[in-house]
């Protein structure tokens, strides 16, 4: 396919989703959400089958419904424009676009749930945005005054840690400490931001509740697959004849992704980010982009027969430990045991087979770590090594 | 009190309430590019907390600098969509233009160069931030002629 045929392709196929960047009448969407019963938008989400956009993939209704039935003095919700995924930055032009959705996604959640604040948590690399994005909110805020919600909304900033986009360590960071993760549970919609109940959602699945108000739940499902449903905005980069940000149904294979974005020699994909899997191109045929085969947050990294995935694994591997935020061992510990290892292995000072001891260390870590970020370290690590054993060694 | 007038301001905005803490940081940084020791401190008193607590948070955060940096600081990315779309060359650019490695800011004051972990921008590496500033699809030629700019508005 040449380059034009292949954005005429991705063209039609973003007709059929093409939810999130649409213009659309966010004042009429949040009119619409007010006029529902709290429970009944709660159920409607449910019904959608909305599950989060952060990575997790967590149904959205039911952490709604956990806030809800939260006693507090105060409830929050806070949007997670953190987004510091490697290979991730549809969340900066959903911002940066449609942030009219976000906010009414935010303010229809508060509704639903019984908050009265909200805040953006917008990544410290997306500081340009955010006096445009600040204003959006004063302007929206004037709207929920008038109308007598009682909702505010605004933004706060993060100073460059991936570890904040973990929604406990994004909780401590706006209470003014450092971004260490807290122990789960309690879970943040019992007690998040200042001990209150908070929802922490993605700036994607605010912004697809507005679409899931406006059009209905049957609607939102009827797109995508029976575990994954609705559309889903993909960030592609890497060795690609097209990339940047696109909204596609769930449910593709990798095949049918590498043939529309792929350079034409793509030999491995990682879906996830840094802390996504590898699949390789004897997978592709068999994967399933969504819940049931690989999930995604949305950053999708083709590389192609030209690339060293030793040279792939070691730059996750320096993030990972850079990133670590060294509150517990397994993690902190493990991060740097691994790069040294394979840097190791490569230099010939350790056997092959260390490789194996390495791919236990990084499965512990997967077990007896904190949080999701040493939690997942095993993802990267475990599929680049098995699929390019030979790759990392020689 | 203060007689730093950045903070003087942050205070001002932002109050002194524990959740104000990184906003005020925040501010400071994005007027002096650094946080100073006796700035932490100063910090520290208005807040009422101890200048250690202060500064484990500070230096929790790879965007508050506790460590000199200049006027400009240059921040490149080096993961991976953005290395493999030619990172290294721009990073050696800047190394020669500026006469400085990594970590380094030079010596009239005005430019810091570092790098920094995925900024969002993958589909258009490389890239890098000067400050808030953010630059995309960067060569060595363009990179030179960023600075240049900055330091012509220097000359202004
Ligand atoms: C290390 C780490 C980084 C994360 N970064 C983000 C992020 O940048 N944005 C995000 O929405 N979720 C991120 N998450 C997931 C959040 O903890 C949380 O699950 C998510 O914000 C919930 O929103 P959702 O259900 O709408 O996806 C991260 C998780 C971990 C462990
Ligand atoms: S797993 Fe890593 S990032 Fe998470 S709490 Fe432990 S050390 Fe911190
Ligand atoms: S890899 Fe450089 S911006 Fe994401």
């Amino acid at each position: 396919m040449s380059v034009s045929d292949k954005n005429k392709l991705l063209e039609k196929m973003q007709e059929r989703v093409n939810l999130i960047f649409k213009d659309t009448d966010c004042g009429a969407i949040l009119a619409k959400g007010l006029s529902m019963k709290p429970d009944d938008i709660i159920n409607m989400v449910t019904d959608s089958g909305l599950r989060g956009r952060g990575g997790a993939g967590f149904p959205t209704g039911i952490k709604w419904r956990g806030a809800a039935s939260a006693s507090g003095n105060k409830k929050y919700v806070i949007c997670n424009a953190d987004e510091g995924e490697p290979g991730t930055f549809k969340d900066r032009r959903i911002l940066d676009e449609q942030s009219d959705k976000v906010i009414t996604g935010m303010a229809i959640c508060a509704y639903a749930v019984g908050a009265s604040e909200g805040y953006i948590y917008l990544r410290g690399e997306y500081n340009f945005l955010k006096d445009k994005l600040q204003s959006n909110c004063d302007r929206w805020n004037k709207i929920f005054n008038s109308k007598g919600i009682n909702f505010s909304v605004n933004v706060r900033s993060g100073s460059g840690a991936y570890v904040c986009g973990e929604e406990t360590a994004l909780i401590e960071s706006m209470e003014g400490n450092r971004g260490e993760p807290r122990n789960k549970p309690p879970f943040p919609v019992g007690a998040g931001y200042m001990n209150e109940p908070t929802v922490v959602n993605n700036v994607e699945t605010l912004a697809y509740v507005a679409t899931i108000i406006e059009k209905g739940a049957d609607y939102f499902k009827s797109i995508g697959t029976k575990d994954s449903m609705g559309g889903k905005v993909f960030s592609v980069s890497g060795d690609c004849s097209v990339k940047g940000v696109y909204e596609l149904p769930l449910g593709m294979t990798i095949e049918e992704f590498v043939n529309i974005f792929g350079d034409g020699d793509t030999k491995a994909v990682q879906v996830g980010g840094a802390s996504g899997v590898c699949v390789p191109r004897k997978n592709f045929a068999t994967t399933v982009i969504g819940f049931e085969g690989v999930p995604t947050g949305g950053s999708m990294m083709l590389f192609n027969s030209s690339r060293s995935m030793y040279h792939v694994l070691k730059n996750f591997l320096e993030f990972f430990e850079e990133e670590s935020c060294g509150q517990c061992t397994p993690c902190r510990v493990g991060c740097q045991q691994l790069l040294k290892g394979i840097e190791a292995i490569r230099a010939g000072e350790k056997p092959m087979s260390y490789l194996d001891e390495l791919r236990k260390l990084a499965a512990t870590m997967s077990v007896a770590s904190k949080c999701g970020l040493g939690q997942s370290v095993a993802s990267p690590f475990n599929s680049i090594t098995e699929h390019f054993r030979e790759e990392i060694c020689y | 009190m203060t007689t730093n007038k950045s903070l003087s301001e942050a205070i001002a905005k932002h109050g002194t309430r524990r959740e104000s803490l990184l906003p005020v940081l925040q501010y400071v940084i994005s007027k002096e590019r650094w946080l100073k020791e006796d700035l932490l401190e100063d910090v520290a008193a208005a807040f009422g907390m101890s200048p250690s607590e202060v500064y484990g948070v500070a230096t929790f955060y790879s965007f508050l600098d506790t460590e000199p940096r200049g006027r400009y600081v240059i921040r490149v990315c080096r993961t991976i969509s953005c290395d493999m779309a030619g990172k290294s060359a721009i990073i050696d650019a800047l190394k020669n233009e500026l006469k400085v490695g990594v970590g380094e800011t030079t010596p009239d004051g005005l430019f810091t160069l570092l790098e920094t972990n995925c900024m969002g921008w993958c589909h258009q590496g490389p890239a890098m931030l000067v400050n808030d500033d953010v630059y995309t699809e960067l060569n060595p030629e363009s990179v030179v002629a960023v600075v240049q700019k900055y330091r012509n508005m220097e000359k202004q």
